[in-house]
């Protein structure tokens, strides 16, 4: 039976395969990253040791878990961060609507954080009353639409200027322009306001740095800098993933992540916040809390085969070369992280029988493996989560089919007698091959079925040893 | 030296001239070719749908079988991933990891085989047409073969190979994922006959059976002149 998440899936991919423009808009959008993305690689004196060296450091990390986060949160409560461990998501959403009760806050502002997204955060806010802005101009713009985030770095990759410039004309009543620079300065007069208006600031955070309790955000619209300084309140939420050793590990991490993720030497702004404002100092929030959250990480933590997934550090690299993403677009997933990661983990996070169907659609083609700087297995985890939906009994019909198929392939006798009876069903198969009937169609909706030759291999070599 | 020779399934009755392609030109070098009628299929199908189990039951059959062979080759990039990257990993623990281990070790693709085991990249051929070469993605990332094909294509007279764009995309075949997800399948297979269209190309060349056909499927349905053909049979023309 496949989970309504997996019909969800199918229904969705149908329609985007199909769509021409979306093939061709996507395409065009990543030619340009992929030109830049090779420049800026090209830039390391050897890619290949750094993403080896990125690989290692995230290893120790991962697998010291322990050491380096009660590490990175003494280091902040000491500057008096407060430090919160969430479990679940609940618990996570919990502390900040107490918190934002507490401070009885109106509005919240956020920079762009896929962990909120992961905690569906901005619902709850808004159920609960609160005005919720999104600060970063892709998330904005798709906050705007009332939709999920296309791509984990670029939210908004699937819309032209000229569907954003209508958006903009009909929600904030701005005149239509296909000039970016217009169309940016339109958000950034609404946003400036925003900013000085908003109680709380939610951030998430690319890096937490044990060595000296700081979290690192990288962007390039500085939208995260007035987010995490202009309101009273700051509030940090991050996976216990992001964590390094120290800090000048972010020496090969902040140009890595601007090399594949944007195609950028480094991004045009990298902030590093280690607590609140320190007696003395005239600006920065007054408070600042920091949300830890596990959210069935530890899940994946405790799968030795898969737990390098742990090392993503969200650049997106694997999205942007993988051919079903940029066939299907990033919302037909129906995850918080798309492409190849999200593939992979999102059946750790969410439950393997509702996801399971993600590790099947695709080619394998490893791609996906090939890009990621930091050197997840991606598309073995793939096979991985494709075995274990077998192993929890999922997938019976595969299974029997290939029993079956075992038995043929163990007995060549048989198999010699099925080939020849393939041979006279596939000249009736003929008569119905791509019709509605067919039971092929699969195959043969799109394709021509190859035909099985008049000898095989096995006889020519059998007349050939005569 | 005698080499035992693996025809995957799909090439024995699909396509059996590619195999047939094989043994003319490990023969022209002077080798010996031996092929064990019994080993019929190396189990990826099952493998890449989960049933590892199933795979390891057609699996065991192939590590025996093999057993004492000197090297094997097997014209396929995908089977040859299969062996050499996936036997280690379904027999992790097995009575018979070993032995799947020490094939993994003599297991060779074709175009591989000729290059890196013989040193040889003339083969004397003679194919006058405009070709393009598709790299299949277990070929290309598992056994890590780019140039191998290419280098072989160099040297067959009167051939010009032309490289697509987007030239180490995948096609979109994929084993049971092409019959599971058609229609991601078709588009990724679509981008990929586009490029290959746009060289202006006569044949569009791989040394992966599994991609041409679903490539050669789409191709044919759009009835377009654009013809699939395997590296082995481009060579075995002397």
């Amino acid at each position: 039976m496949s989970s309504i998440f997996e019909s969800q899936f199918r229904a969705s991919a149908t329609k985007l395969t199909a769509d021409l423009r979306h093939r061709s808009l996507i395409r065009k959008a990543l030619k340009g990253y992929e030109k830049s993305r090779d420049e800026k690689k090209a830039r390391f004196q050897d890619w290949e040791a750094a993403r080896q060296a990125a690989a290692e450091t995230k290893w120790e990390a991962i697998n010291h878990l322990d050491k380096y986060l009660s590490e990175f949160a003494d280091n902040l409560a000491r500057r008096g961060a407060k430090v919160f461990w969430a479990s679940t998501a609940e618990e996570a959403r919990n502390y900040i609507l107490n918190l934002a009760r507490e401070k009885q806050a109106k509005t919240i502002i956020k920079s762009k954080t896929m962990t909120s997204e992961e905690i569906h955060l901005n619902e709850v806010l808004a159920k609960a009353g609160y005005e919720v802005v999104e600060s970063d101009l892709g998330e904005f713009i798709v906050q705007l639409r009332d939709e999920a985030p296309y791509h984990l770095v670029f939210p908004a990759m699937h819309l032209t200027r000229n569907e954003i410039s209508h958006l903009f004309h009909e929600k904030l009543g701005s005149p239509e322009t296909d000039n970016p620079e217009e169309l940016t300065m339109t958000v950034r007069r609404d946003m400036r306001i925003r900013y000085c208006k908003a109680d709380i600031g939610i951030s998430g955070a690319n890096f937490a740095v044990a060595e000296t309790g700081m979290i690192a955000i990288t962007e390039n619209e500085g939208n995260a800098r007035l987010t995490t300084s202009l309101p009273k309140i700051h509030v940090a939420l991050l996976g216990i993933e992001k964590v390094l050793p120290k800090l000048s590990d972010l020496a090969l991490f902040l140009p890595m992540l601007a090399t594949v993720g944007t195609g950028q030497q480094l991004t045009c702004y990298n902030s590093m916040i280690g607590g609140p404002r320190q007696p003395g100092e005239t600006d920065g929030p007054e408070e600042f809390h920091v949300i830890l959250l596990d959210n069935r990480r530890t899940h994946l933590l405790a799968d030795a085969e898969q737990r390098d997934a742990l090392h993503c550090i969200r650049c997106g690299a694997c999205l942007n070369v993988c051919p079903i993403f940029r066939n299907v677009g990033g919302q037909t997933y129906g995850t918080t992280y798309q492409g190849p990661i999200g593939s992979v983990i999102t059946p750790h996070l969410r439950g393997l029988r509702d996801w399971k169907h993600l590790s099947f659609a695709s080619s394998l083609c490893g791609a996906c493996t090939e890009a990621c700087p930091v050197k997840i297995d991606l598309h073995h985890h793939l096979l991985q989560n494709r075995r274990n939906a077998v192993v929890l009994g999922t997938g019976k019909l595969d299974r029997i089919a290939f029993r079956g198929f075992a038995f043929l392939v163990n007995h060549p006798g048989v198999f010699g007698v099925a080939v020849k009876a393939g041979r006279l069903v596939q000249r009736l198969h003929r008569l119905i091959a791509s019709s509605k009937i067919d039971p092929l169609r699969a195959w043969t909706a799109s394709r021509e079925a190859p035909v099985i030759a008049k000898e095989s291999f096995r006889q020519y070599w059998k007349s050939r040893h005569k | 030296m005698t080499i035992s020779l693996f025809i995957p399934c799909f090439i024995d009755q699909l396509f059996p001239s590619v195999g047939i392609s094989v043994v003319r030109i490990l023969e022209k070098l002077g080798h010996k070719v031996d092929f064990d009628e019994s080993l019929v299929c190396c189990g990826q199908p099952a493998f890449n749908t989960g049933c590892w189990n199933e795979a390891r039951d057609v699996a065991i059959r192939v590590v025996d079988g093999l057993k004492n062979a000197e090297v094997v080759v097997i014209p396929s990039g995908s089977c040859g991933a299969m062996i050499r990257v996936f036997y280690p990993e379904i027999f992790k623990g097995h009575p018979k990891q070993e032995a799947a281990l020490s094939l993994a070790h003599k297991i060779y693709e074709f175009s591989e085989f000729l290059v890196d085991r013989l040193g040889v990249v003339d083969l004397g051929s003679r194919f006058p047409a405009k070709v393009t070469f598709h790299n299949g993605c277990h070929g290309l990332r598992e056994l890590r073969l780019k140039q191998q094909p290419r280098q072989l294509l160099r040297h067959v007279k009167e051939l010009t190979l032309v490289e697509m764009d987007d030239q180490t995309s995948c096609c979109g075949f994929g084993g049971t994922f092409a019959v599971k997800f058609p229609m991601i399948s078709t588009a990724m297979g679509e981008a990929k006959c586009a490029s290959a269209l746009e060289t202006g190309a006569d044949f569009l060349v791989s040394n992966d059976s599994s991609c041409l056909m679903h490539l050669q499927g789409l191709l044919s349905r759009k009835k377009e002149k654009l013809k699939s053909i395997h590296l082995a049979e481009i060579l075995a023309s002397f």
